[in-house]
């Protein structure tokens, strides 16, 4: 398998497991986005690829050869920090060359190169200017330039607009994809952000406490969460608690609002997700649910619903219309249990 | 509505920072430019035709050329060495944590602490004449003479000057590489840089400011030494701060004394105003990380062995000395040469005992002892009084960085640093025992003496903490309300914490070590400690020697007492940012 390869990566810090037996694979020319919460290993995961910090088991490889030994600076990998982290001592141009440089590249090569990666970045002569006057925007272009330019095998982004205002980051995230996208860039970008994960990414690790909570492309992930922590980390809250019971005719599951057929397994406590997109409005006498609004919020296109249905609240965004109902009225929800549903058994460790 | 509040914030800053600049331009103008004024008024008081003649004529005379020609080199040789050897013990300070860091920064902290007299005997006390290595040599190998030839030499000079002036290379450098973010040589591996190329291109670049600062302090140090070149060079070297005080106290040729610190003030003066423009240029809005995130453990076997031995290296270079000194305090070698019956061979109390009697030999007033507390008493003045002076000066020169007072008055606030010390205390002796300012009888001539030599250290060394705090920083605790005074009580001492610190240790030591003014200005019956010392140290006699050690060696122990207190403080400190 070419690309990337990350086998069974284990990290400790003392008594705490950072990075708990982490595998996956990311293929030439893909874009794979680490996701998680602050805290749960994706950072220390992107320093152990990049050769800053040494797994405590398992192997980190490139087109089938052990990194293991091979320092940083030889990897061959280009990484973004958050905060850009440009060199203070260095203008625009100096940074961005300095990849070239230290590859021992002729000058002429290196004025070329570096014209090449502040056009792509959008700052075609800014060669000369300070970093330290530079906006928060255009640092994160040039450290974008800094690590592109020496045209690594494989890209690693740290946060990149981590440290932006959130208008900034939604153009940027744009500019960010085409870029990558036209350079066929080899990357592992990690956030926090599930947005600019799914905008970005071929695929998505969702990470959770050290630990690979689910794999796949990000309309895989958002239709079918794996396990709870994914649904909720997607934003998927319409959980409710219910308990599965199994008999001749199969198995069930009940819940506060109704009962409906579930797939086989324990008796006992399970979580049901009800996936919003799976969800439509239904006229009266046609409802597979029905509750009272609480809550409209109108959020241009669409409008949110809260709605209490048996005491358990749920949220529904609809595309905005005006024959919504209002606060206080009555719902009518209607959708098939075998789309709509999606189990989780209570872990049995957790 | 807003209008009119931020007009009387901006208002109100500009009259504080005016009032700032007043309280160290007072002190300076009557205690630096009214006495050097007085003594450039000497140099040329009996010559004809103006100070040009008195300059011209030194400087055609081959002697004083010999002299600062030699000034100069040993100068740059030392601080090519302390660099040498700083440099990467401040990298294991800076970038890593191990145990008895703690104790080895205190100990490395040590020989900056002492007078460049007691350095001298410690010296002397471990390769001189008289010295341990030499009394074993002759022992084992039954000489009659020592063997070790090292008072007298250039060697002598330059070893003792590395000794005393590694730690400023430790601490300034070392503080500013501990917080210097390490993700930068990260994105520079990233980027393809090996160690060597990261170092070059990356991490050396960005410390300039900090070597270049320290070296710059240094090479002034070696430049204007006195007490380790009288003592330890000998007649053959002289640099031209020994020049002027055997002019003055020996020849007492007043006009060629104040020709000679007028000309190593132009020195100085120059080294000062080309460092403020280099620093000018290089100085970068760095973002100052705190140290937990800098440093890390030694790993792997080999870069523990080599730290570990750099280490041990660097704590016996800078600790045998004073073992040594103290060892000799609390022993009797010299029975064999001296008038038998004095001090016996092998262990004694003898010189401590020694120092609380009032020996009749008419040398002290008061007992040896009593100069510990004189000592004490002088420092603490000194402190309240350099910090004092040097926290408006330094929160002056980092909230108006751009203006053009600043960029006056920096360097004309290093000017104590470039003056030697021996010139400041003879413009005290000669400016201030008259009116308008008779300050002859008063116990504040030592302190003010001493805060003029500090007063350049606090600055420099409060002046980079304060300009590296974010004016963001500033800006959100004055939108928050918060008056100019309370944006200073709340922001800038908390976060210069450290750096307030650093300063008052410097202070501190400067004053318990002060040795060239104060043997011009201390009176006879309140010696310092150093003045006791020199005075004990340049009688004759196995019990004077052995009681300037011992004395010596209890200076030794309260400032390393001092300094080790400051460095327990430093780590609990919640200024520590």
């Amino acid at each position: 398998m070419p690309g990337l390869e990350i086998q069974n990566v284990t990290r400790r810090f003392g008594s705490t497991i950072a990075v708990q037996d982490v595998s996956f694979q990311v293929a030439p020319g893909e874009i794979v986005a680490v996701v998680g919460p602050s805290g749960c290993g994706k950072s220390t995961l992107l320093s152990i690829v990049a050769g800053l910090l040494a797994p405590d088991s398992g192997d980190v490889r490139w087109d089938g050869q052990s990194l293991r030994h091979l320092p940083t600076h030889r990897r061959g990998f280009g990484l973004m920090f958050q905060d850009f982290v440009l060199f203070p001592h260095r203008n625009v141009f100096d940074n961005v060359a300095f990849g070239l440089q230290m590859a021992g590249m002729d000058t002429g090569q290196i004025q070329q190169r570096v014209a090449e990666a502040l056009e792509l970045v959008g700052l075609p002569g800014f060669g000369e200017r300070d970093v330290n006057t530079l906006s928060g925007g255009e640092q994160q272009r040039v450290a974008l330039a800094r690590s592109i330019a020496p045209r690594p095998r494989l890209l690693m982004l740290d946060e990149p607009l981590g440290a932006l205002d959130r208008a900034l980051r939604e153009r940027l995230v744009e500019d960010l994809r085409l870029i990558l996208r036209r350079m066929h860039q080899t990357a592992l970008y990690v956030t926090h952000d599930q947005e600019e994960a799914f905008a970005l990414a071929d695929r998505v690790v969702l990470m959770n406490a050290g630990r690979v909570e689910q794999i796949g492309a990000p309309m895989e992930l958002y239709n079918h969460p794996e396990t709870e922590f994914v649904a909720r980390f997607l934003g998927l809250d319409n959980l409710l608690s219910g308990q599965r019971v199994c008999d001749e005719a199969g198995c069930r599951v009940e819940t506060p609002l109704g009962r409906w057929p579930a797939p086989p397994g324990r008796t006992g406590a399970i979580t049901v997700l009800l996936r919003p997109d799976a969800v439509h409005l239904g006229s009266s006498g046609d409802c597979t649910l029905s509750g009272t609004v609480q809550e409209v919020v109108f959020k241009g296109r669409s409008t949110r619903l809260e709605l209490a249905a048996n005491g358990v609240l749920l949220h529904f965004d609809f595309p905005s219309r005006a024959e919504l109902p209002g606060v206080g009225e009555q719902i009518c929800l209607r959708f098939s249990a075998g789309e709509a549903l999606q189990f989780y058994d209570e872990a049995a460790g957790d | 509505m807003s209008q009119p509040a931020t007009r009387s914030v901006a208002s109100n800053r500009g009259r504080l920072g005016w009032l700032l600049w007043l309280p160290p331009l007072i002190f300076l103008a009557l205690f630096y430019f009214y006495p050097l004024g007085n003594i450039l008024g000497l140099s040329f008081a009996r010559q004809e035709g103006g100070w040009t003649v008195a300059f011209a004529q030194a400087l055609a005379s081959p002697s004083v050329l010999h002299i600062l020609g030699f000034t100069l080199w040993q100068a740059l040789l030392s601080t090519l060495l302390t660099l040498l050897l700083g440099l990467p013990g401040a990298y294991l300070m800076a970038r890593y944590h191990f145990p008895g860091k703690a104790i080895i920064q205190a100990l490395t902290g040590l020989p900056f602490v002492m007078p460049t007299l007691v350095v001298a005997a410690a010296f002397n006390a471990l390769l001189g004449a008289r010295g341990w290595v030499n009394a074993a040599l002759m022992g084992i190998f039954d000489l009659s003479q020592p063997p070790l030839q090292f008072t007298n030499t250039l060697t002598a000079i330059l070893v003792a000057h590395v000794f005393y002036n590694t730690t400023i290379v430790l601490r300034m450098v070392g503080d500013f590489w501990s917080h210097l973010d390490p993700r930068l040589e990260q994105a520079a591996q990233s980027l393809g840089a090996n160690r060597w190329q990261t170092l070059r291109h990356i991490t050396l670049p960005l410390l300039l400011p900090a070597i270049a600062a320290a070296a710059l302090l240094v090479f002034i140090f070696d430049f204007t030494s006195f007490g380790v070149v009288l003592i330890l060079g000998g007649p053959r070297y002289a640099t031209l701060e020994v020049e002027i005080y055997y002019q003055t106290v020996s020849l007492f040729n007043l006009p060629l004394a104040a020709v000679l610190s007028l000309l190593q003030l132009a020195c100085t003066l120059g080294l000062t105003v080309i460092y403020t423009r280099l620093s000018a240029r290089l100085s970068r809005p760095l973002a100052l990380k705190p140290r937990q995130i800098t440093q890390r453990r030694l790993v792997g076997w080999r870069a523990r062995l080599m730290a570990g031995g750099f280490l041990i290296f660097l704590l016996a270079f800078m600790t045998l000395p004073l073992l040594g000194l103290a060892g000799r305090s609390f022993y009797g070698l010299d029975s064999g040469r001296e008038r038998s019956g004095e001090v016996q061979t092998g262990p004694t109390l003898a010189y401590y005992r020694a120092l609380n009697e009032s020996r009749r030999s008419a040398l002290f007033y008061a007992p040896p002892a009593s100069s510990i507390a004189i000592s004490l008493g002088y420092a603490a003045a000194t402190v309240i009084l350099a910090v004092g002076l040097g926290l408006p000066a330094a929160l002056a020169l980092s909230s108006q960085r751009e203006s053009r007072l600043s960029r006056l008055l920096d360097p004309l606030f290093m000017l104590p640093l470039g003056t030697s010390a021996v010139t400041l205390g003879l413009g005290f002796i000669v400016a201030l025992d008259q009116p308008p300012l008779d300050l002859r009888a008063s116990p504040l001539l030592i302190p003010l003496a001493h805060a003029l030599v500090a007063f350049p250290f606090v600055v420099r060394s409060l002046a980079p903490s304060l300009g590296s705090i974010s004016p963001r920083l500033r800006q959100a605790a004055t939108v928050l309300g918060a008056s100019p005074r309370q944006v200073l009580r709340h922001i800038d001492l908390p976060l210069v914490g450290r750096a307030l610190l650093v300063a008052a240790t410097f202070a501190f030591t400067i004053s318990l070590g002060e040795f060239g003014a104060t043997a011009l200005v201390s009176r006879p019956e309140y010696p310092t400690i150093p003045a006791a010392i020199y005075r004990l140290i340049s009688q004759p006699g196995a019990l004077n020697y052995g009681q300037a050690l011992a004395l010596s060696t209890i200076l030794m122990v309260v400032s390393a007492a001092g300094m080790l207190l400051i460095e327990r403080l430093r780590i609990a400190d919640v200024g520590e940012f």
